[in-house]
């Protein structure tokens, strides 16, 4: 069940933390990988594959809680945790992702 | 099994560090524990119920108990599987004892621990860990594994299946299905009893193509007679599983990975995920390599003792008067048994076989069976009714008087009154033909002959899944717990299949005697909120919560957010506060984030407003241009009367709705979506009234308007109908002489229900008046997501009457003045954010580097 196991990862700047509303998600391109960031209302960043591993569901779409994301298409839920999706679906790989200067920082 | 790395996966009901091994102050390293030592080797179903059993005798005082388990998981709901791989149930909610229930109880589990062999003599078990445990008493309970037929090229090495190749019995089985099934197209399952068809269920549920391949010559043979069967079959294949009969499969095409099968008639099927379920087989070599006795199973007598008289046996591992059992309702019967003889509760305890009768669903199909499934005699009477049109097939077999078995495929309703008569032996009614169907024209039980949950005896079996009788859940209401869900999170009925859920409900109804305290969680208006909607909008209105986070702070526990709470929650204030209500874009779903429905492939459609259906040219112009402009891959006419432009990106959006001019249709929200009207007076010969106008009127009145679920209306001239308002949320026919009726509660959607006349009033005025009081009085009392099709019997036509036509309540007034509100905060979203985004990137793609649309351009 592979949750943040990379054993090396490049950090990316994919865009300014303002980009991603309170609550929100937004897709983005991290060194061709695309991502889903989100940023919570207790302002903790999150970020997953974009697609959802269920049916490709764009994941940035989703609505969030501090547990879990929830695909738009299927509402199959996914915990931040650990990827783990709580409907029986595959996991989601999630990424490190922090603030630096305003700047929105992918590791990937 | 499934060739699987095991220790990858997360323990399931282990402990957040994994702990398997664990020690307590009883323990005998300490010397001082006088108790006997009861080994079990085995932590499935049947293993962990002895303990139990054992343990709710006053057993752990007696015995310190040691549970040998090879899977490395708590003990979990074996016969859940196939709902976990339908992706309906969540495994962590399948962990009937986790790791902790283990430590809380005083019992050591050995969890990923094989045992070898028994040394009978000394009394000592041999694990494969290398360990030594010394025992007093021994259950063997090692169930079963999957029967693997024979076919070249199934194994890659000596124990390992070629990828893609999976037998379905443990929860690592299941898993690495499911990630399988995300990756690939086609599956080929091998067997068509009751587990191949229910994988072939959920696979082809997870998109794959399914094809099931049956060595019988009908699916389900061992419960099903030939022509069940056969009707069986037509039901499965008509939900798309190709179904191949008395056939095998004799070779897997690989070779780096399963690519197809061949048939034992030289066909090639390809797959790319073979699933084996041809049956089960019991897993003995403990015992072989013990020295105990074994044919099939382990060989039991009726006190499930082994030739070996500190041995025991129970589950699927064990043979007792010849019959090995593959259902979980014996398991029940025999650890009961076994934990009155271990403890001594009643030492002559005895177990004389079990009747399995068994109540399933297959594959969506309602299956149950008891007993022989023909007439083994020249006197036994035997009754058919078999409907293939329909996918029902019933039959029952009685010898002198007595039931001794049933079918029913595709309508069980008889079957609580069926079970009962073959387990007890009950007299049958003397027109045999009432043991399958009512001829009270569906009065149910009430022709008396049925006995209600009242005449059910207290030890009949009310749960097979979970072994629950109608006692246990009686004596569980009696111990003060009085809701449904209560008692079934107690008693564990009804969380097995989910077949026997109403009957359960019956039962705590009556138990408790008209105390039934509803479930709370049932009634809250969203899961993450503990109120009820009366009570959470008072709570809102009395703290002037006026945005979702401010709700979530001030009334869920802890403050916490909960994501799929906080649609209706939006729905909720808009209502409440009109155009005071602090707009919040995370707490939207996504389509009212955007003002359209998302697609399958992430694309949005466009449903501008037509109201009653009524175009003009200019308007049709208008929309071809578009659609033409932004390359629309579909353009549509609605079941809704008006065009669906789909398959459009999201940053098109704003300027789309900017070319078109025209307001949003809200094809998307839970919301007022359309009034369809027919022609009526302008142009009909047979129009009573001009459904036309007041359609248009309508719609133009509450155009937007948010409620629990979509609301969809429609008017029509005259009684022909036209367009459909007899099942509509609301719907309006003139009858002449200026006279319109109102229907309310009306659907043609997953539902069809005709309507419920309201009122005839004189006037179109008088039907707008009455339609804002029903709307609002079902805005603000109907449940999140409950069409008027259950809202208006559930509260009952008299009393909606007598709220809206006697103003019974005195609130008409206040219902008057909430919807206008809604009416006053109306604005059109098209216009609105189209020019001004809500949020920043509002309208930015979600998956930048797919090629949209994806869905097919004509
Ligand atoms: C576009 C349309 C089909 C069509 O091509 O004609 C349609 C399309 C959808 N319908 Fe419908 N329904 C459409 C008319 C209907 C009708 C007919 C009508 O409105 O007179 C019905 C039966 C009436 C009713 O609502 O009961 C209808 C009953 C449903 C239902 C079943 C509701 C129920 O409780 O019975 C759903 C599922 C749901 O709401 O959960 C549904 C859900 C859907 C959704 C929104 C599925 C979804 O959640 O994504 C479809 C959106 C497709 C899309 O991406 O745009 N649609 N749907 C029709 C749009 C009408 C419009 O102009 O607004
Ligand atoms: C997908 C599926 C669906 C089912 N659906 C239904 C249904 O709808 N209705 C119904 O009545 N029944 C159903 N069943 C059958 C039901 O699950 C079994 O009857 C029940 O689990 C039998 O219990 P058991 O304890 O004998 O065997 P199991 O539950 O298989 O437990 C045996 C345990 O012993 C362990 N073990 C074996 N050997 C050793 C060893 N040497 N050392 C240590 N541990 C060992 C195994 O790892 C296993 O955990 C279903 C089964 C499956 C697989
Ligand atoms: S019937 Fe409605 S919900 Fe079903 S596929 Fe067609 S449009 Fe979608
Ligand atoms: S695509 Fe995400 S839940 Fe189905």
């Amino acid at each position: 069940m592979s949750v943040v196991d990379q054993s090396t990862t490049t950090a990316h700047v994919v865009g300014r933390v303002d980009d991603v509303p309170l609550g929100e998600g937004r897709a983005f391109v991290a060194g061709g990988v695309q991502v889903a960031v989100f940023r919570l209302r207790d302002g903790s960043l999150h970020a997953t594959q974009a697609a959802c591993p269920h049916a490709g569901g764009p994941l940035a779409d989703g609505q969030t809680d501090a547990d879990v994301l929830v695909c738009p298409l299927h509402l199959f839920a996914y915990r931040w945790r650990d990827g783990a999706s709580t409907s029986g679906a595959a996991p989601v790989r999630l990424f490190a992702v922090h603030e630096e200067d305003g700047q929105l920082v992918v590791d990937v | 099994m499934g060739g699987l790395g095991r220790v990858m996966n997360p323990v399931l009901g282990g402990r957040p560090e994994g702990v398997s091994t664990l020690h307590f102050a009883m323990d005998d390293a300490d010397g001082v524990d006088t108790r006997q030592r009861l080994v079990v080797v085995g932590n499935g179903m049947a293993g962990a119920r002895v303990v139990e059993e054992v343990l709710e005798r006053g057993g752990g005082d007696q015995f310190a108990i040691t549970v040998f388990g090879e899977e490395p998981h708590g003990n979990y709901n074996r016969i859940m599987l196939s709902h976990v791989l339908a992706g309906e149930e969540h495994e962590d909610d399948i962990v009937l004892n986790s790791h902790d229930w283990y430590a809380d109880n005083g019992v050591q589990l050995r969890a990923g621990v094989r045992v070898r062999r028994i040394d009978t003599h000394a009394k000592v078990v041999h694990a494969a860990d290398g360990t030594a445990t010394s025992y007093d008493q021994l259950v063997l309970a090692t169930g079963s594994r999957s029967f693997i037929p024979p076919m070249t090229g199934l194994y890659r090495s000596d124990d390992e299946f070629l990828p893609g190749v999976f037998g379905f019995r443990t929860i690592d089985d299941t898993r690495a299905m499911l990630a399988a099934a995300a990756e690939h197209e086609k599956a080929v399952v091998v067997g068509g009893g009751l587990l191949g068809l229910e994988a072939a269920r959920a696979l082809q549920g997870h998109g794959l193509q399914v094809e099931v391949v049956h060595a019988g010559t009908h699916l389900m043979n061992q419960q099903l007679d030939p022509d069940g069967g056969a009707i069986l079959k037509q039901s499965v294949e008509s939900l798309g599983i190709v179904v191949h009969l008395a056939t095998r499969t004799t070779e897997v095409i690989g070779p780096d990975r399963v690519r197809g099968v061949v048939l034992a008639d030289g066909r090639a099927i390809d797959a790319d995920m073979l699933v084996i379920a041809a049956g089960i087989r019991p897993v003995t070599e403990v015992a072989l390599m013990s020295g105990i006795e074994v044919e099939r199973g382990v060989v039991v007598d009726d006190q499930l003792r082994t030739d070996d008289p500190d041995v025991y046996a129970v589950g699927e591992c064990a043979q007792h008067r010849g019959e090995v059992y593959g259902l979980v309702a014996p398991v029940w019967e025999q650890a009961r048994v076994l934990a009155d003889l271990l403890t001594g509760t009643d030492p002559d305890a005895e177990y004389h076989g079990s009747r399995t009768a068994t109540k399933l669903k297959v594959a969506g199909v309602d299956v149950a069976t008891m007993g022989v499934n023909r007439p083994e005699r020249d006197t036994d009477e035997f009754l058919v009714i078999s409907e293939p049109r329909r996918g029902v097939h019933l039959s029952v077999v009685v010898r002198d008087d007595r039931l001794i078995g049933a079918t029913l495929l595709g309508d069980t309703r008889k079957v609580a009154f069926l079970t009962q008569a073959f387990d007890r032996g009950t007299p049958l009614p003397e027109e045999r033909i009432t043991l399958l169907v009512d001829l009270s024209d569906g009065a149910g039980s009430s022709d008396g002959r049925e006995p209600g949950v009242a005449e059910l005896p207290g030890d009949s079996q009310v749960c097979n899944c979970n072994g629950v009788s109608k006692q246990d859940i009686c004596d569980t209401v009696a111990s003060g717990c009085t809701t449904v869900g209560g008692v079934m999170d107690r008693t564990r009925a009804g969380k097995g299949c989910g077949s026997c859920k109403g009957l359960v409900k019956q039962i705590v109804e009556w138990a408790a005697d008209g105390d039934v305290v509803e479930d709370p969680a049932e009634s809250w208006y969203v899961p993450g909120i503990p109120l009820a909607k009366p009570a959470l909008m008072a709570a809102i209105r009395e703290q002037g919560l006026l945005s979702v986070s401010a709700v979530f702070a001030a009334l869920a526990p802890g403050g916490a957010e909960d994501a799929k709470s906080k649609m209706g929650l939006t729905s909720l204030l808009r209502m409440i506060w009109g155009a005071d209500h602090v707009q919040e874009n995370d707490a939207k779903f996504i389509n009212d984030r955007v003002h359209g429905n998302i697609q399958r492939d992430g694309t949005f459609s466009v449903v501008p407003q037509i109201k009653g259906g009524v175009t003009t040219p200019a308007q049709l112009r208008r929309i071809a241009d578009v659609a033409e402009k932004y390359e629309v891959p579909m353009v549509k006419i609605t079941g809704g009367q008006r065009i669906d432009l789909l398959g459009v990106r999201k940053e098109d959006l704003p300027a789309m709705w900017d070319d078109l001019g025209m307001p949003s249709g809200y094809a998307y929200g839970k919301s007022f979506r359309t009034v369809k009207t027919c022609v009526g007076t302008d142009f009909c010969r047979f129009g009573l009234g001009d459904s036309t106008q007041l359609g248009i009127d309508l719609e133009t009145r509450f155009q937007g308007i948010e409620s629990p679920a979509k609301m969809k209306l429609a008017v029509v001239g005259c009684p022909r109908n036209c367009a459909e308002a007899y099942v509509k949320d609301v719907g309006v026919v003139a009858v002449g002489n200026g006279k319109w009726e109102v229907y309310v509660g009306g659907a043609a959607g997953a539902t069809i229900r005709k309507g419920d006349l309201l009122a005839t009033v004189d006037s179109p005025a008088a039907v707008i008046e009455l339609t804002g009081r029903f709307l609002q009085y079902y805005r603000e009392n109907a449940n999140w997501l409950e069409r008027t099709y259950d809202f208006v019997p559930r509260v009952g036509l008299e009393r909606i009457k007598h709220v809206l036509l006697e103003d019974g309540e005195g609130i008409l007034a206040d219902l008057d003045e909430g919807m206008q509100r809604s009416i006053d905060a109306y604005t059109d979203p098209w216009g609105q954010d189209g020019r001004q985004p809500a949020t920043p990137g509002q309208f930015r793609t979600a998956l930048p580097l797919v090629d949209l649309p994806k869905v097919p351009v004509r």
